[in-house]
């Protein structure tokens, strides 16, 4: 089975899907501001109780001499509390360069990926993001997990983030 | 020119306001940030005593008890100390990582007296305080103070090496960690003295930002039995915490005591 977070078009999350567990896309918005910088983003799952957390993938500034750019990752509040102060970063897999505005698209493999350990249940994706001198957004997708049906969940964002995509395949 | 008189009243004053409340005004550490991430951060704290929080506009507070305790419960040095009129500051490098404690402890004893009709004062330390109290003197009373103002700063994870108490005069026990409050969310704290349950005290808790609004908007929780009480912070900011008591447990003979705890905790948005 596969859990697709996408934050793009539709029909090309859904394509995407197939080829993956879960995915995730999201729409980064493109913004008219005197200053602009590319948004932190960090996903994970939470389960009901918000007691138990995985970590999906963080995008940070990792290019800035001496980890600079880890100073701001507590600018994405929730997920420093929940996530971020317990890793050492930079992490395999999970962290990645800031992305440009546009339609972005992760996967996780349900055999390979995070997920692997998923216990049944019900979970929320948790998708976070903050920019510099810009606002910060957290955005929830509740969902079932394992799927039983190939199902996509959308919700849209206000203002760090766009459409937000969630595509479960079993 | 100042006159010795007005000195005396201010330095008085200064040392009072940090355990009384019959003082209006509001002693405090407020830091810059709580939650850092990365290394090799700074933090800078203002002290101050004033009405309004946390705005400065009356005094400086004293900072030369200023202790801070590194994560690994060695002490840690504070920089660029300033003293301003209205406030001073001082700022801390974090080369650890974990949590950081910031306090002054202030510990006197009070004297008045009466000696051929005149009123005196005097200050010093309670083990003290009685040398000097001359021959003659009449209507003399003693007090204690132990006051502590302090405040919490985590870079990285939060840890608990310098949540450790004393066990001398009021002090606070998170159970909630202080670098981990979020607006909407249940935060538990006990409060002891000398190392027992505070039980039945009020903590009394203010939200900064007093300038820009009508209402006080304060609010009071009473701790139980064991000494707990429970804030539910109404909104992300910073909040100002508070509480104090008088009692006759002083280790000087006939003197009341007075003992007080305040702190400055950051409430995130959820």
């Amino acid at each position: 089975m596969r859990l697709t977070i996408s934050v793009a078009l539709t029909t090309l999350a859904v394509s995407q899907a197939a080829a993956a567990d879960a995915v995730v896309s999201i729409e980064i918005p493109r913004l008219n501001v005197v200053e602009y910088h590319r948004p932190y983003v960090s996903f994970w799952i939470e389960n009901a109780g918000g007691d138990k957390v995985t970590n999906l993938a963080v995008w940070y500034d990792t290019k800035l001499k001496n980890s600079e750019g880890n100073k701001w990752l507590k600018d994405m509040r929730q997920w420093w509390r929940k996530v971020g102060r317990e890793l050492t970063l930079p992490a395999d897999g999970v962290s990645s360069p800031t992305r440009a505005p546009g339609t972005h698209e992760i996967s996780f493999d349900a055999k390979t990926s995070a997920l692997k350990d998923l216990p049944a249940g019900e979970y929320q994706l948790i998708v976070e993001a903050a920019r510099e001198v810009g606002g910060r957004e957290i955005l929830r997708v509740p969902f079932q997990w394992p799927p039983k049906e190939t199902k996509k969940h959308d919700v849209k964002g206000e203002h760090e983030i766009g459409a937000l995509g969630l595509t479960l395949n079993p | 020119m100042k006159s010795p008189l007005k000195l005396a009243a201010l330095s008085l004053l200064a040392m009072t306001a940090v355990s009384a409340t019959a003082y209006a005004h509001r002693t405090w550490l407020l830091p810059s940030a709580t939650v850092l991430a990365g290394k090799d951060n700074w933090v800078t704290v203002d002290a101050a005593v004033s009405n309004d929080l946390f705005y400065f506009e009356h005094r400086p507070l004293n900072l030369d008890n200023l202790a801070i305790t590194a994560p690994d419960g060695t002490p840690a040095t504070a920089d660029n100390i300033a003293k301003g009129q209205y406030r001073n500051t001082f700022d801390v490098r974090l080369t650890q990582s974990g949590t950081y404690k910031m306090s002054l402890v202030n510990l006197g004893a009070f004297a008045s007296y009466k000696l051929n009709g005149q009123q005196k004062r005097a200050r010093g330390k309670a083990d003290t305080i009685a040398k000097e109290i001359p021959a003659g003197a009449t209507e003399v009373k003693l007090s204690e103070m132990q006051g502590r103002i302090e405040i919490f700063v985590t870079a990285g994870k939060p840890t608990d090496t310098v949540l450790k108490t004393t066990g001398t005069g009021l002090e606070l026990v998170p159970v909630t960690h202080p670098n981990n409050l979020v607006a909407g969310e249940k935060a538990t704290f006990r409060l002891t003295l000398d190392g027992q349950p505070a039980a039945g005290l009020d903590v009394e808790i203010v939200p900064g930002g007093i300038r820009y609004r009508d209402k006080l908007n304060d609010f009071k929780v009473t701790t139980d039995e064991s000494g707990t009480f429970t804030v539910t912070y109404p909104a992300p900011g910073m909040y100002w915490m508070h509480a104090n008591v008088r009692d006759e447990k002083s280790k000087i003979k006939d003197a009341t005591r007075r003992a007080s705890y305040t702190t400055t905790v950051e409430v995130l948005p959820p």
